[in-house]
């Protein structure tokens, strides 16, 4: 295991390589745009010229792009180009804002698609289970976009309830807390429905599994059997998936972030790529791939761990 | 993003020999209704007696709300919100299925082969779309659209590369599975060609899943487009996109709610639309 471990640390520090060049090299598809960008329509092409050997863009890509790796290993991000602040100082803030709001999402998420998953795959083909998938379904088929749109209009226009946008501000009518309940519920109405029908997949193939029918014969209640036969090993295929989920916590959640205007790190990325800000798109998508490939390997290494049938060679 | 499919259970086709048809659960028969309903809106849009899309009414502006000449009430520049929504759904339903079949054309292919030839050139491949599933994709639809611009054909490129790993994966596992069965080896004995076998022999007998996993792929994408229209690097302004027409008014829902529910309804319709037809596909190719 831990050779396995090693060998895709590896894998993933080859894949950051690979990505960070590629970004880099995207970026090059539109040069000296970006001295032109930042001074605007109006500047001189001496002036352009200028800024643009300041800024060492009239270098080779490779050297550049070996310079960018030289400071990155240093801890080094580099200048946000359309915030004027190193890449660190804002790239940090808004991630945890991130994962402030990608926490409480996850916290909400896991337990309602174990109850629902748990609730429909226990007895397949039942009303019980035909309205959990179905209800999963439609969720899931809703843009998170439309979610926001129709909650919003519900609970902020019509109601009165909640705010109709979470800028994280403290001192205003609304707390933090109550700035949190409509994005989270968008996110998690998303989610949820892919969860509960990978879960209910899951325990209905457990409950199909002989060790049950021992346990319901050698007459454990019904409760047992559930919570301390099936459930444990009902979850550990959909384990990895739900690990997964923060992957899309992370950077998926820049529709919701922009819906109700919340200072999230996918909108960050947004601004970024739409105003060019190179070194910031650079350093987010490493972070976002990082998060992507850190959870998939915890994902695997848990899952060996939960079960011990599962082998992995090195 | 994630999705339903990676659960569907892999249920290989008995061979198609029988020219057994493909029927439908009548949750699968509401999900065709609903894309018979679009598909006919966005094909009949040129025939029907409806403002142009783009035409802004400013008499309207003042009561911007559904009334006898705009049935569904006028945007924030005076267009009308009925013609911009039928003239939207040809938009999703040109991109949606071209980006799809460009996904599974590719992702089927190279799946066909990595599965039956196995060997590097699998492991090659599978990595590949390892990284490209494991990439938060929607950084990348940022990066490739800002820096190439949001034409059509961008959209259905970026679409097509990271939808193809999800149908490469299954069309590797079922080729893997198939491609040890008698009658594939029946074939190699007959002498068949690589080819011949990959297409006449497996693929048939992959399709149900294959025919599922599209229309999973179809509802994510109309999601997609929804969403890069939304978050403003979707088609250009003033093409009627629905994701878009939801981005210019969903400031104003205090006002005018009505505005940005109203192609919020309608992308969430077509989508449940391809879900359901997945649905109702699916039961069916189990008890195949």
């Amino acid at each position: 295991m831990l050779r396995y471990a090693v060998r895709q640390l590896g894998y993933m520090a080859l894949t950051l390589l690979g990505v960070s060049f590629a970004v880099f090299v995207l970026n090059e598809f539109a040069p000296g745009d970006v001295a032109r960008k930042l001074l605007g329509a109006y500047a001189t092409p001496e002036q352009v010229e200028h800024l643009t050997r300041e800024l060492g863009l009239d270098r080779p890509v490779m050297v550049r792009y070996l310079d960018y790796l030289g400071h990155l290993l240093t801890g080094d991000l580099g200048q946000s180009l359309t915030f004027k602040v190193p890449v660190a100082d804002i790239l940090w803030d808004r991630l945890s804002n991130t994962f402030l709001l990608a926490g409480v999402a996850f916290a909400v998420i896991v337990p309602v698609a174990i109850v629902f998953g748990v609730a429909a795959g226990i007895r397949e083909g039942s009303l019980r289970d035909h309205a959990i998938t179905i209800g999963a379904n439609f969720i899931s088929s809703l843009p998170e976009f439309a979610t926001g749109v129709f909650l919003a209009s519900i609970f902020a226009v019509w109601l009165g309830w909640l705010p109709g946008t979470s800028p994280l501000s403290r001192g205003g009518n609304w707390s933090i807390a109550a700035q949190l309940v409509m994005p989270v519920l968008v996110i998690a109405l998303y989610d949820v429905g892919y969860l509960i029908a990978m879960i209910r997949v899951s325990m209905i193939a457990v409950m199909r599994q002989p060790f049950i029918r021992t346990a319901v014969l050698k007459g454990a209640r019904r409760r047992d059997v559930i919570l301390k036969h099936a459930l444990r090993n009902a979850l550990i295929t959909p384990f990895t998936a739900i690990l997964l989920q923060v992957n899309y916590l992370v950077a998926g959640v820049v529709v919701v972030e922009t819906v109700f205007a919340y200072p999230g790190f996918g909108r960050l990325m947004l601004q970024a790529a739409m105003s060019k800000d190179i070194a910031l798109v650079e350093a987010g998508t490493l972070v976002a791939v990082l998060i992507a490939m850190t959870t998939q390997l915890v994902g695997d290494l848990a899952y060996m761990v939960l079960d011990p049938r599962i082998r992995v060679q090195a | 993003m994630t999705d339903i499919a990676d659960i569907a259970p892999l249920a290989p086709a008995t061979p198609a020999r029988g020219g057994r048809r493909l029927r439908l659960t009548r949750a699968g028969w509401v999900g065709v209704a609903i894309i018979a309903f679009w598909t006919s809106m966005a094909l009949l849009a040129p025939v029907l007696p409806l403002p142009a899309p783009n035409a802004s009414d400013l008499a309207a502006l003042a009561n911007p709300l559904p009334s006898a000449a705009h049935w569904l009430g006028v945007d924030l520049s005076g267009r009308d919100i009925l013609s911009r929504i039928i003239w939207g759904s040809r938009t999703v339903l040109t991109v949606a299925p071209i980006a799809v079949a460009g996904a599974t054309v590719m992702g089927a292919l190279l799946g066909l082969l990595a599965g039956y030839y196995r060997g590097a050139f699998d492991s090659v491949l599978s990595r590949i779309s390892d990284v490209i599933l494991s990439f938060p994709v929607i950084i990348l639809y940022m990066i490739i659209l800002t820096r190439f611009g949001a034409s059509a054909l961008n959209i259905v490129l970026v679409i097509t590369v990271t939808k193809a790993p999800i149908i490469y994966r299954l069309v590797r596992a079922m080729t893997l599975e198939l491609a040890g069965r008698e009658y594939v080896a029946a074939a190699q004995m007959r002498g068949e060609g690589a080819a011949y076998i990959m297409l006449v022999e497996i693929l048939p007998n992959a399709r149900g899943p294959i025919l599922v996993d599209v229309c999973l792929r179809l509802g994510y994408t109309t999601i997609a487009i929804g969403v890069l229209g939304f978050l403003g690097i979707g088609l250009p302004p003033p093409t009627p996109d629905w994701g878009g027409m939801v981005r210019e008014t969903y400031g104003m829902i205090s006002l005018y709610p009505h505005m940005a529910i109203i192609p919020c309804v309608a992308i969430s319709t077509l989508v449940i639309g391809f879900n359901l037809l997945a649905v109702g596909l699916r039961r069916r190719t189990r008890r195949g």
